[in-house]
């Protein structure tokens, strides 16, 4: 079964994800900042499901410290990205410091470390990428437009490199998560209905992994409502409250 | 803020939950609120886990060691039950006490104190726990054991989440041949005969009887024992080819949309006189999964929406030994002359059990749960003083209405109790709807003053 590199491992959907692939014997290396915080996880999943589980710091801002962080795990033939910050719009449309931690994030430091990982696989032939992006990155909007730009920048990354890569047999995949509940959107209201649980993107995630999709709208009716609001004439959405 | 309630779905509480991924998240959060209780999955019935401020356990759902020689587990506080057994069961272990549901977390099996239908024979759960680490209202980390913080292991066994937050726990399992259990099912005709057939099989591992209470007269308390044991492999019908077969996920949702009340009295009364007869065309020895025998409601995720929309109460009470009968029969009747029927209603035997907030004593303990209709609360008030005058006590795990008035005389031991949970938290800092409802925290505060 082949390794799976998990980054940004304390994630509630990336804890899900890891125990999917765990359930499918897969081996794991959890990265993610002050990593120790995992160790009980780690315990959890080795013990449960019998797999190799290792801890690895790792943070994606800091930039210098990816290529020999990439090294180190360049064995490894799945890199899921799961690291993100979706910070405060508000804050961030006064402060810089906020705004640049937002594109830092989820795009500059994502586009440095699948590049450096990208590259291995591209020289072996063989590896697959999983990037997981928004559904925020379809459209700019008022209430998340700075989150939202990083992560179309990151959409349209993982895009360019599926074309890149298709060659070389190095599959890229975009998971494209709606509205989920997770630390990150803990204490803000969403309607219930539309909103999902971390293990059915798991599930999602797995899914795309073993069919090789391409991207993944998840739950799917996403695609349907992403399809809907992208075709909104502009001159009528810039008069919306979204 | 969302709406809370527990499994009763009464009372519903406007609340703050927070739901915590690691130890330090847990200190930082428990260190930043005034008050706070602890939440596991909310399978206690009443308020017991409810408050303004309430810390949810659920994500701290690690299991973090096994010691094979030893037959010991290590997890997170917020671990369930059933994913325990999903572990352990393949390995040939069982859990040493199990209440009639597999939802339920470690850290609420200790801070209720949980109780199975092994009491008379091995206790609480408790008494198979070895050692937890636990978060005061100031963000200490403790360890304690029997030997070590001996006082805040005894008061946290039962405490009700008072004493602080569990954060994991090591606890002894029980090996098993197979997942199987010898059942004996005995139709019983009335009162008398279920304490005879108690009495008469003391010896057998887990004891149940469940009580048809809509009987009248002479009929009340005709009802069905349930006896059983752990099979062993050769004990299995050899159409049973694996011994260790784990309980497979149910989760049926019944449609509720349709029905405000699928129970009433009489699809109850339909169903326990279907159930007692084909209890009694059974046969009296039965071979069946773990699952069907101690979590038969399991299978239907939500029954207790079945109840209505206004909830029900569940009313469990201990009588001690010497006053069981009696006891049972006085209260039975009065529930009789009511007129509110109790859908389900389950009678065990006890042992005695001698931590603080024990719940369990020598003696019986009889489980009625109750749809909330017109009337209920009164009924309960009036048994409240009979369980009470009879020496029993309630069971606080379950309870959602009982009056500040009886805690002391079914709790003798509260002060003790009390001096302990704030000799660790001094202000009280974990604070339940439970608690202020029977006056723990102002009541015995004033009180305990004046005792010193
Ligand atoms: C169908 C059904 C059958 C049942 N059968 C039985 C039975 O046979 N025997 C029995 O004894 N009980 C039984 N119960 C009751 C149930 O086992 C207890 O109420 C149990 O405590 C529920 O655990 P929970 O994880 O849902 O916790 P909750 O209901 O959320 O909380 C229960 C208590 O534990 C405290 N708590 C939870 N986690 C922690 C923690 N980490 N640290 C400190 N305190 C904590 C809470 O503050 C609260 O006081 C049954 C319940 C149901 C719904
Ligand atoms: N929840 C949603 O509705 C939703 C919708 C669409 C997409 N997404 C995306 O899904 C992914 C997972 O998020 P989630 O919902 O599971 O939320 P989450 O639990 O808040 O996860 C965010 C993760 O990013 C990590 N992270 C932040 N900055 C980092 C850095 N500099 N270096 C390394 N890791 C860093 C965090 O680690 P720490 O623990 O160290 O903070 C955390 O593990 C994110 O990319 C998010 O943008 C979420």
């Amino acid at each position: 079964m082949s390794k799976i590199l998990i980054l940004g491992a304390t994630s509630d959907m990336s804890r899900a994800t890891a125990e999917k692939f765990a359930q499918n014997n897969h081996d794991l290396i959890l990265a993610a900042r002050n990593v120790s915080r995992l160790t009980h996880f780690q315990n959890d999943l080795s013990l449960r499901f019998e797999i190799e589980v290792i801890l690895a710091e790792f943070d994606a801002e800091n930039k210098k410290s990816h290529p020999e962080f990439a090294r180190k795990f360049k064995e490894v033939e799945v890199v899921l990205v799961f690291f993100g910050y979706l910070g405060s719009q508000h804050l961030a449309e006064k402060n810089w410091k906020e705004t640049h931690r937002i594109i830092d994030v989820n795009y500059v430091g994502a586009v440095s470390i699948v590049g450096i990982f990208a590259q291995y696989f591209k020289e072996r032939s063989q590896g697959i990428i999983i990037g997981i992006s928004s559904i925020a990155g379809d459209r700019g909007k008022q209430s998340n437009y700075i989150y939202g730009s990083a992560k179309a920048g990151f959409s349209i990354y993982l895009q360019g490199l599926r074309n890149r890569m298709y060659p070389y047999n190095v599959h890229i995949a975009t998971i494209k998560p709606g509205f989920t509940k997770t630390k990150m959107t803990e204490g803000s209201k969403f309607p219930s209905l539309l909103t999902a649980k971390s293990h059915t993107i798991a599930k999602a995630i797995y899914k795309a992994y073993r069919k090789k999709r391409n991207i993944v709208y998840t739950p799917t009716i996403w695609k349907l409502i992403m399809g809907i609001i992208c075709s909104i004439p502009e001159s009528a959405f810039k008069k919306l409250k979204m | 803020m969302p709406w809370v309630s527990n499994w009763g779905r009464y009372p519903k509480i406007k609340a703050e939950i927070s739901t915590p991924t690691f130890k330090n998240e847990s200190i930082s959060l428990i260190q930043s609120k005034n008050q706070i209780i602890n939440r596991g999955l909310g399978r206690s019935y009443g308020d017991a886990s409810l408050g303004k401020e309430i810390l949810s356990t659920v994500k701290l759902n690690n299991i973090i060691e096994f010691n094979k020689q030893k037959g010991s587990i290590r997890c997170e506080a917020g671990v369930s039950l059933e994913k325990i057994l999903n572990f352990i069961v393949p390995k040939g272990w069982f859990l040493p006490v199990t209440p009639g549901t597999k939802f339920i977390t470690v850290g609420g099996a200790i801070a209720s104190n949980i109780h199975g239908k092994n009491h008379h024979k091995e206790g609480c759960f408790s008494d198979h726990l070895i050692d937890f680490d636990i978060i005061l209202e100031d963000g200490q980390l403790l360890h304690c054991s029997r030997t070590e913080n001996a006082d805040l292991f005894e008061a946290s066994c039962g405490g009700l989440g008072l004493t602080g937050m569990i954060v994991t726990a090591r606890f002894y399992l029980k090996p098993i041949e197979t997942t199987f259990i010898r059942q004996t099912t005995l139709c019983t005709k009335g009162l008398e005969e279920v304490f005879y057939v108690f009495e008469k099989n003391q010896h057998a591992n887990y004891s149940v009887a469940w009580i048809d209470c809509l009987q009248k007269g002479k009929k009340l308390g005709k009802g069905v024992m349930l006896l059983g044991e752990h099979a062993l492999s050769d004990q299995l019908p050899s159409k049973i080819k694996k011994p260790f077969q784990l309980h497979t996920s149910p989760k049926v949702n019944l449609p509720i949309l349709f029905f405000d009340q699928v129970l009433n009295p009489w699809s109850v009364k339909t169903y326990n006189h279907l159930y007692y007869k084909n209890k009694k065309k059974e046969k009296k020895e039965r071979i069946l999964h773990y699952n069907s025998y101690f979590y038969p409601l399991d299978n239907f995720k939500n029954w207790n929406k079945f109840y209505g929309k206004k909830g029900l109460l569940q009313y469990q009470f201990v009588l001690p030994i010497a006053n069981s009968f009696q006891g049972l029969k006085l209260i039975l009747k009065k529930i009789e002359k009511s007129g509110l029927d109790p859908y389900l209603a389950v009678l065990k035997l006890m042992g005695s059990q001698r931590e603080l907030m024990a719940f369990p004593m020598k003696g019986y303990t009889l489980a009625l749960d109750f749809p909330i209709k017109k009337g209920v609360f009164k009924l309960l008030e009036e048994l409240d003083a009979m369980v009470h005058d009879l020496g029993g006590r309630i069971y606080l795990a379950k309870d959602a209405r009982m009056s500040a008035h009886w805690l002391l005389k079914g709790y003798p031991l509260i002060y003790e109790f009390m001096n302990i949970v704030q000799k660790y938290n001094p202000s009280m800092g974990f604070r339940s709807h439970l608690g202020e409802r029977l006056g723990i925290f102002k009541d015995y505060q004033e009180k305990m003053i004046l005792n010193v």
